[in-house]
């Protein structure tokens, strides 16, 4: 992640995730490089080197498997687009197959480790038909955990029954992988037992070990089914009645206190337009805006000031920006020469559009500021106008920047902005 | 001159009276459809010029209708002379160009006025692209870093630094003509830039491009 951190993002505590998205086996080399800022072949590379020290790789590759929670994938997604996404309006984005066989070889590698560690440490050789069974009725239980857990993830409602914790969304597949994780269980528990020799010892040991998991299940089990239903009921109405409210509020306050004000002022059609306009730029922020964190970045600094303009003036300030920056201390007087120039162009061009155009490059910033009003002739603007003057030219070139006017009289007016970048440490992607 | 035919999708009623009142009698709305089944019947039906299309849609979204109209038709390069002009609310990123690439000529927001949508429904039967200035930020967002003329001819890929002067301009807010006289070229050059932009944008598999689609899950 080359992006400078939020504030917000700085403070919690950073977590590793295995990669849902760019993986071989389980992801885990990918979430362990991205998570310590290494290269992912070196990781890759790490993990082989480490299996010739007697299969430590394999283990600690299963045991991070295991260990580390799946990466969301849940990327912040605007109110509105999810909505329309929703309602399938959107078309389908491509749903990922979300098959993982990583518990399944996981546990399958750590068993294979375990065993080839023990093999080397005792010297005596282990019954592996038992302990392989066992194993891979634990990965195929894991398994089906795994997949149950993505499928509360991709739950809408947020509802949680006992069953549907355990089974997940998967339909038959999931029984299936239930029953036959089990069946491996007690198969392998059953010819454990066999080994003894006597078929009722090995009874014996089956109904002993059934009769335990049965007992254990019988205590814990309605306790469990308490715990997630109460879980899940009061997450399922804490989220609907807040959204609810938010969902209110903002109506309330926006939509409706808009919506009367433009019947009072019926008559007065730039009132009106302006109402509108600044209605339509909230809504759309609200809808459109993937969270934004305040005006930390050039794009949203000079969002806010081109609607500080439209506010104030009747005209539509269209921004556009290539790139993005943080905003630093140094570069507000390119945002307040920005202000002023599309300030004085709404005033004075008469013009019902302002184009606004910001470029963010490693090597600096630049802003166009275009209107298509009445022109002037720079030559000739009065000594006394401080506007053009100080506070855009002036102020620019104080700070290291430089500004430009360009004006026809008749055509119109672009104000260029540029301010290099000096902090270049800034750029280490 | 001919007036175009023109269907309008969109799932507003009220959003499609407004705007066949607003086009009057510049164009010919031959027929309005509500979502993607009842657009892909309209268009296959009327044949129309151009098609002002929603890109939130129930059944799929604007591209689905594209897509399905494609499939009825072969390349929309050889078979149909109908042409899209996507027409919406949304304009976060991954809609305009996800709609550019399903074969949208060009995209407009719903703020545009009547007579620019008129102009903007005139270039697009014409074959031309119609890039809002938006759109165009939006492109050279998608293109970033690409800037090295030596590589120019190997990679087709690619924005050319004259293809880039265009974009930058048209994001500045300046007019096709403008753009002209700004860079000592005629509008036909303009509009040839433009669309060979377009097919980029559209056939592009450019590493940054793929990358930058597929951080927003287009691809």
């Amino acid at each position: 992640m080359s992006q400078t951190p939020s504030p917000a993002a700085a403070l919690a505590p950073r977590r590793a995730y295995r990669s849902g998205t760019d993986r071989w086996l389980g992801g885990v080399a990918s979430g362990l490089a991205e998570h310590l800022g290494l290269p992912l072949l070196w990781v890759r590379l790490g993990f082989v080197a480490l299996v010739a020290f007697g299969g430590f790789g394999v283990v600690l590759y299963g045991a991070l498997w295991m260990f580390l929670p799946a990466d969301r994938q849940l990327t912040p997604v605007s109110p509105g687009l999810d909505a329309a996404t929703r309602q399938g309006k959107r078309g389908g984005r491509p749903q990922r197959r979300l098959t993982d066989f990583g518990p399944l070889v996981a546990v399958g590698a750590i068993a294979v480790g375990v065993l080839l560690f023990l093999t080397l440490a005792t010297g005596r050789t282990l019954s592996y038909g038992p302990l392989l069974l066992a194993g891979a009725g634990v990965a195929v239980l894991w398994w089906q955990a795994d997949e149950a857990q993505r499928a509360r993830w991709r739950d809408p409602s947020g509802r949680m029954g006992p069953l549907r914790a355990i089974v997940g969304g998967g339909g038959w597949r999931a029984w299936l992988r239930i029953v036959a994780g089990l069946m491996l269980l007690i198969a392998a528990i059953v010819l454990f037992s066999l080994r003894s020799g006597s078929l009722t010892v090995a009874l014996n040991v089956g109904l002993a070990a059934a009769f335990g998991i049965v007992g254990l299940g019988f205590m814990v089990g309605p306790w469990l089914l308490r715990l997630s239903y109460d879980l899940s009921e009061e997450r399922e109405a804490r989220v609907r009645s807040e959204e609810r409210a938010d969902v209110a509020a903002h109506l309330h306050d926006s939509v409706l206190q808009t919506l009367a004000l433009i019947q009072r002022s019926a008559d007065d059609p730039a009132t009106v337009n302006r109402l509108a306009r600044a209605q339509e730029r909230d809504l759309r922020s609200w809808l459109f805006d993937a969270d934004e964190e305040g005006p930390t970045t050039l794009a949203a600094a000079l969002r806010a000031v081109a609607a500080e303009v439209e506010d104030a003036h009747p005209v539509h300030v269209e921004v556009v920006c290539v790139g993005d920056a943080p905003v630093t201390e140094e570069d507000r007087p390119l945002v307040l020469a920005a202000r002023e120039a599309i300030g004085n162009a709404a005033r004075h061009s008469g013009a019902g559009t302002v184009d606004v155009y910001a470029e963010a490059t490693p090597t600096g910033v630049e802003i166009f500021v275009r209107d298509r009003g009445t022109g002037f002739d720079p030559t000739r603007v009065a000594e006394d106008r401080q506007g053009l003057r100080s506070s855009i030219i002036g102020r620019m070139e104080r700070h290291g920047g430089s500004a430009s006017v360009r004006s026809i009289p008749g055509e119109g007016t672009e104000v260029r902005l540029s301010l290099p970048n000096r902090t270049t440490t800034q750029e280490t992607p | 001159m001919t007036r175009r035919t023109v269907v309008i999708v969109d799932d507003h009623a009220m959003f499609r009276t407004g705007v066949r009142a607003e086009l009057g009698g510049s164009v010919d709305v031959v027929a309005e459809a509500a979502d993607v089944d009842e657009a892909v019947r309209a268009v296959l039906e009327h044949q129309p010029e151009v098609v002002l299309l929603d890109v939130h849609l129930p059944g799929g979204g604007g591209a689905e209708v594209m897509r399905r109209c494609g499939l009825a038709h072969g390349p929309a390069t050889s078979g149909s002379p109908t042409r899209f002009l996507a027409l919406s609310v949304s304009d976060a990123a991954e809609d305009v160009i996800g709609t550019i690439r399903a074969g949208a000529r060009g995209y407009v927001t719903k703020t545009i006025t009547g007579p620019e949508l008129v102009a903007a429904i005139e270039r697009v039967a014409g074959g031309d692209a119609v890039f809002s200035p938006r759109l165009a930020g939006f492109v050279l967002d998608a293109f970033a870093g690409t800037i090295e003329v030596a590589a120019v001819d190997e990679d087709l890929d690619r924005l050319t630094e004259r293809e880039r002067e265009v974009m930058r301009l048209i994001a500045r807010g300046y007019s096709y003509k403008e753009v002209g006289a700004e860079l000592f070229i005629s509008i036909k050059t303009v509009e040839t830039h433009m669309s060979s932009v377009l097919r980029k944008l559209q056939l592009s598999s450019r590493h940054e491009l793929t990358r930058w689609a597929s951080d927003r899950r287009l691809l």
